[in-house]
């Protein structure tokens, strides 16, 4: 019998039970590593149970969009390759990989993590552009969350590199001076199986969710971005639940992030 | 020869660090990375499964294919647009045949090994830790061979023949703390099988002498052997900490 389906899983979870032992509100236990690509201005390395993601930043000076003149540009991007979990596949990036960015850049966005206007060097013409990718190398669920807390990390390890007088990067040059960062949005997706409600599943627990909704929060416990996903449909009752359930685990998660260097 | 003191302090025929661990991608068949210095190398296996499209199927045998991704942010300078590019397919292609004349897959027609390599970071010499951390992964995954495959870069600096570049030997004219003869660098990575000695990878791109070729291979060959022992020590180390 497959023991991943979902009737089989929800009666682990009627008995109290998850696969790996863990109570249905804990997180698992988060290691941040600082700076582990050199070669990148800012890095981290995440580890969360068998979830491992890297991130990193780069820089570059650039234009900026006509409609924000004055503004750098903070871009996300997930690299879901087969390396990490067979089920990925090489191609333009799919619609996972495409909400994983985009949620996790909204979050940053929409919180105001950023200053993106000290980001500008010369209104009109040249501002900072700041991308953070997201490169699973252990998935087994959860990317959104663990990755999310990885390109926080990779930002707060951000060194701006040194400008020459003629306005060139010199990439091998890191000043002292970090990200202009003025939040530190983190996301919590709550899942629900049957009549339960999970904190990070797994990749089996993902299977079968039938709803999961990503809250993000900023420092002071205001929401900043939503996301429901799952084809289920939920309750207010439900969405009630699940917005405390999240509110606790993020204050957890985030003295996670604030313990590490 | 004028390229005496190297610029990290190293000798000619000395390698960076080398650290190798299998088994740290759990949902493939076989795992590991490969660091040497700064540049630091993930392979995953997966298989032998069946191959699709069925066209590529050979049915006398399996076939390996190897993707080298780099991650965006793992090299120097700007960020690296993610997806397949004319270099990432060639170094695949002729990762691939380093690895092709070691393994046996006669038992398993019809299907496909599929090799991914990612670096987190590269300082020169990417190709061969690939390689390195894809024949450690063959090995994890159980993959029939007949040895490890070693790969190290030689290259000829300032009319010297060293071993493992980086970055800035890559670069010398350019970060040389001395008077420099000749302002051509050449990287030549090779990749060898041990026990036969037999070459299995060989680039080269710079301005050399064919007997400085031959010089800088026959380096490289020997530091494979001492590579296959740490490979092998990974491959070991990974089982005698199963059995705990």
């Amino acid at each position: 019998m497959n023991n991943d389906s979902q009737e089989n899983m929800i009666r682990l979870l009627s008995e109290g039970l998850r696969q790996d032992q863990r109570a249905f509100d804990k997180f698992r236990d988060i290691e941040i590593e600082y700076g582990v690509v050199e070669m990148a201005e800012g890095s981290a390395k995440v580890k969360c149970g068998n979830t491992e993601v890297i991130a990193g930043v780069k820089l570059k000076l650039d234009k900026p969009y006509g409609d924000t003149p004055d503004q750098g540009i903070l871009m996300v991007n997930t690299e879901l390759t087969p390396m990490s979990n067979p089920r990925f596949e090489f191609g333009p990036p799919s619609i996972e990989s495409i909400e994983t960015s985009r949620v996790v850049d909204r979050g940053l966005r929409e919180g105001h993590a950023m200053d993106v206007k000290k980001l500008c060097v010369e209104k009109g013409e040249k501002v900072w552009m700041v991308n953070v990718d997201i490169c699973p190398v252990n998935d087994d669920g959860n990317l959104l969350d663990i990755g999310a807390i990885a390109a926080i990390a990779a930002l707060k390890n951000t060194k701006f590199p040194e400008v020459d007088k003629d306005g060139k990067v010199n990439y091998k040059k890191k000043t002292k001076v970090s990200l202009p960062l003025l939040e530190e949005p983190l996301p919590v997706t709550v899942i629900k199986i049957g009549d339960h409600f999970l904190i990070d599943p797994t990749e089996n627990e993902t299977n079968v969710l039938e709803s999961r909704i990503t809250f993000t929060f900023r420092k002071d416990g205001k929401l900043c971005s939503v996301q429901k996903g799952g084809d289920g449909s939920l309750t207010v009752d439900e969405i009630t639940k699940m917005v405390e359930l999240a509110k606790k685990t993020v204050e957890s998660n985030r003295k996670a992030l604030d313990k590490a260097k | 020869m004028t390229y005496k003191n190297r610029l990290d302090g190293r000798k000619n025929n000395e390698t960076r660090q080398i650290i190798a661990k299998a088994g740290v991608i759990k949902k493939a068949d076989g795992s590991a990375y490969f660091k040497i210095g700064k540049t630091w190398a993930y392979a995953a296996v997966y298989g032998p499964r069946e191959l699709h499209p069925r066209f590529m199927q050979n049915p006398n045998k399996g076939i390996i294919r190897y993707s080298y991704i780099m991650m965006p942010f793992s090299g120097m300078g700007e960020r690296i647009r993610p997806g397949p590019n004319r270099r990432a397919k060639e170094i695949s292609m002729v990762s691939q045949k380093a690895l092709n004349s070691v393994v046996n897959l006669e038992d398993y027609p019809n299907t496909v090994v599929d090799v991914v390599v990612e670096l987190a970071q590269a300082d020169a010499g990417s190709r061969c830790a690939g390689i390195c951390a894809a024949s450690i992964a063959l090995a994890d995954a159980g993959i029939p061979m007949k040895d490890m495959v070693a790969a190290v870069a030689a290259g000829i600096v300032d009319n010297t023949v060293c071993l493992d570049l980086d970055y800035e030997e890559e670069h010398y004219p350019e970060f040389a703390k001395e008077k420099v003869d000749s302002e051509h660098v050449a990287d030549i990575p090779v990749a060898c099988i041990p026990s036969t000695g037999e070459i299995t990878l060989l680039q080269m791109d710079g301005i050399i002498d064919s007997t400085q070729l031959i010089d800088a291979v026959k380096l490289a060959k020997e530091k494979c052997a001492e590579i296959a022992e740490i490979q092998r020590q990974a491959v070991r180390a990974r089982y005698e900490g199963d059995k705990k």
